[in-house]
């Protein structure tokens, strides 16, 4: 039997996130004028109009190529270096492949795991962005508290210095104490992870918009709070995005921590189930899952982004 | 010219102006006793060496700095911060990147509560006046230096501005775009009346577009000579004429820089 490719059915499922909606949301400053800007718009781009055609298809290619050839490599080497080892505590590729359909659909092991991927991957996500919509929603504003109000700046930005070398993974027994053991104390982990990047990147965000900006919008009339909604938020808008991927990319390493706090679902427990069963294709098949929804829901953050910030040439990732 | 005011009220006065910056610990004296009055509608350059403090100037005028002692007056009214009653067009534009060309013009308007209607309508007119109607929906990243210069005097004049302020604002640009933006700005400044404070390091522009010129010194800034220059209009650079003023504010501009013991003067 072969295995259907469990990636597609997960980057089936992710758009789930609350990541698209946010996109139609947050244009209001852009204008909500679907504004196509493709390449060629740029002046400079009709110089080369000539050459594009010829060049970008094979350059989009060679790109796909040789970003799946690499992982391609991988599993070949890990085959062929668990065959040549006789090592029976790692499981081929082909192994943790039936393991993944299993988890997936069931009916190969028919198991406490067979057919629960959603189950865990629902229970993983609702925590990871649980805790960083948390993050973004204390983190955003605080960010620009800080950024903005002197006062405020030198009355928290001490103790953020403070707190932030401190390993998230040291706050675990503490988080357990606050939360018990369950979720919550997950999500309160995620949250402390995700939190740092959003509102560093927040401030500095703030802290460097082109203070002739603020000049141009004084003699144009605008004071204040419009000031701050029509100069400082999206001036700071490329800065926070770049916080928001940082810290979506700390919400997915954390949640393993996280659920290792006890709880009974979720990709982190799953891994943790599989090294205490010393079933490692279950620890890999978790480790695939949580790279795989963690990598779509990245590009989601990046497509939204490139939306919002279509006006930044800088923002094309 | 003014109503029956019982003393003559200038459009624009600079009295008894100072600005010392304190950099470190070293106090440095950007200008002295400068004293200007401009009439409305004149177009003025302000001309000097780098460090002559024009652009200070500029920018206490447009109330972006607050002088160290002295005043600037419209009308008689002290100025106390920035006004849309003056618009700065900066030499690195400062646009809006997150805006289009459109919506960057429109944002003065904007500002005052207009409907969305008008402040469209306002938008699409000056637009329309820079040239730039089939680039009204690029955002400023998509522009050439020439169009965002346009794109940042539209979006004063839609602001209802009556003084441009104009710091070096054509000294990134190509020498033939230029020359097309003083022709237009000459052009926008006959139609509407604005009164143009223009500062510039170039002799030659200066001659082009100045009724006035104001050539400052160094060290600290102060203000040299104001000459007027009555060439007629529209100036032709090959004239004999235009060959004469030139060189009269190359001479003022130089001979002030012979007699400073400047060791590095090259």
């Amino acid at each position: 039997m072969t295995p259907p490719s469990s990636a597609s059915l997960i980057a089936a499922r992710v758009p789930i996130a609350p990541g698209p909606d946010a996109a139609s949301t947050s244009m209001s400053a852009a204008g909500a004028a679907t504004v196509p800007v493709s390449p060629s718009d740029v002046p400079s781009a009709a110089v080369n109009d000539a050459a594009r055609p010829r060049r970008v298809l094979p350059e989009r290619a060679q790109a796909i190529l040789l970003g799946i050839a690499f992982p391609i490599a991988l599993v070949i080497l890990w085959h062929e270096l668990v065959v040549l080892t006789g090592t029976p505590l790692i499981p081929t590729p082909h192994q943790v492949a039936l393991m993944m359909y299993d988890f997936a659909f069931g009916g190969i092991h028919d198991d406490a795991f067979s057919g629960t991927i959603l189950t865990h991957l629902a229970a993983s996500m609702a925590r990871v962005y649980g805790g960083f919509a948390l993050a973004i929603v204390v983190g955003v504003p605080l960010g620009l508290l800080i950024g903005k109000v002197k006062v405020i700046r030198r009355l928290l930005d001490p103790t953020l210095s403070l707190l932030r070398p401190i390993p998230v993974t040291a706050w675990l027994p503490l988080s357990m104490i606050f939360f018990g053991l369950g979720p919550r104390s997950a999500v309160f982990l995620v949250f402390l992870g995700a939190f740092y990047p959003v509102v560093l990147n927040t401030i500095f965000g703030v802290r460097s918009v082109d203070s002739k900006l603020f000049e141009a919008a004084a003699m144009l009339g605008c004071d204040g709070s419009r000031m701050f909604r029509q100069v400082v938020l999206p001036a700071a808008t490329p800065s926070i995005f770049n916080g928001l991927r940082l810290a979506h990319g700390f919400a997915w390493i954390l949640i393993v921590v996280g659920e290792m706090t006890g709880v009974p679902t979720g990709l982190g427990s799953v891994i943790m189930d599989g090294r205490n069963l010393s079933r490692t294709d279950l620890v890999i098949t978790g480790m695939i899952v949580i790279g795989v929804a963690g990598f779509a829901t990245d590009r989601i953050i990046v497509a939204i982004s490139n939306r919002v910030l279509r006006w930044s040439p800088q923002h094309h990732g | 010219m003014d109503n029956a005011a019982p003393s003559r009220r200038p459009f624009l006065a600079v009295r008894d102006l100072n600005k010392t910056f304190q950099i470190g610990t070293e106090q440095v004296e950007a200008l002295r006793e400068v004293n200007l009055v401009i009439d409305k509608g004149e177009f003025v350059c302000l001309i000097g060496a780098s460090g002559c403090g024009k652009s200070t100037l500029l920018r206490i005028i447009a109330g972006f700095e607050p002088p160290t002692s002295g005043h600037v007056d419209i009308y008689d009214h002290p100025v106390t911060g920035p006004g849309s009653d003056r618009g700065m067009v900066f030499q690195d534009y400062a646009l809006f990147p997150w805006l289009t060309v459109r919506e960057n013009i429109a944002f003065g308007p904007r500002q005052k509560g207009l409907a969305a209607s008008k402040v469209g309508e306002i938008a699409d007119e000056y637009v329309q006046m820079v040239g730039l109607s089939p680039f009204a929906d690029r955002f400023p990243s998509q522009l050439s230096g020439g169009m965002k210069q346009r794109v940042a005097i539209a979006r004063v004049l839609a602001n209802d501005a009556n003084i441009l302020l104009m710091d070096e604002p054509f000294g990134a640009l190509d020498a033939l775009t230029r020359e097309q933006l003083q022709d237009e700005l000459l052009q926008i400044w006959s139609r509407t009346g604005v009164t143009v404070i223009f500062v510039t390091h170039s002799v030659e522009e200066a001659t082009l577009l100045a009724d006035r010129v104001v050539v400052m010194t160094a060290g600290p800034g102060r203000i040299e000579t104001d000459i007027a220059i009555s060439l007629e209009r529209p100036r032709d650079v090959s004239s004999p004429g235009f060959n004469d003023v030139r060189r009269t504010l190359t001479q003022r501009l130089t001979s002030h820089l012979k007699r400073r013991p400047l060791k590095t003067a090259a």
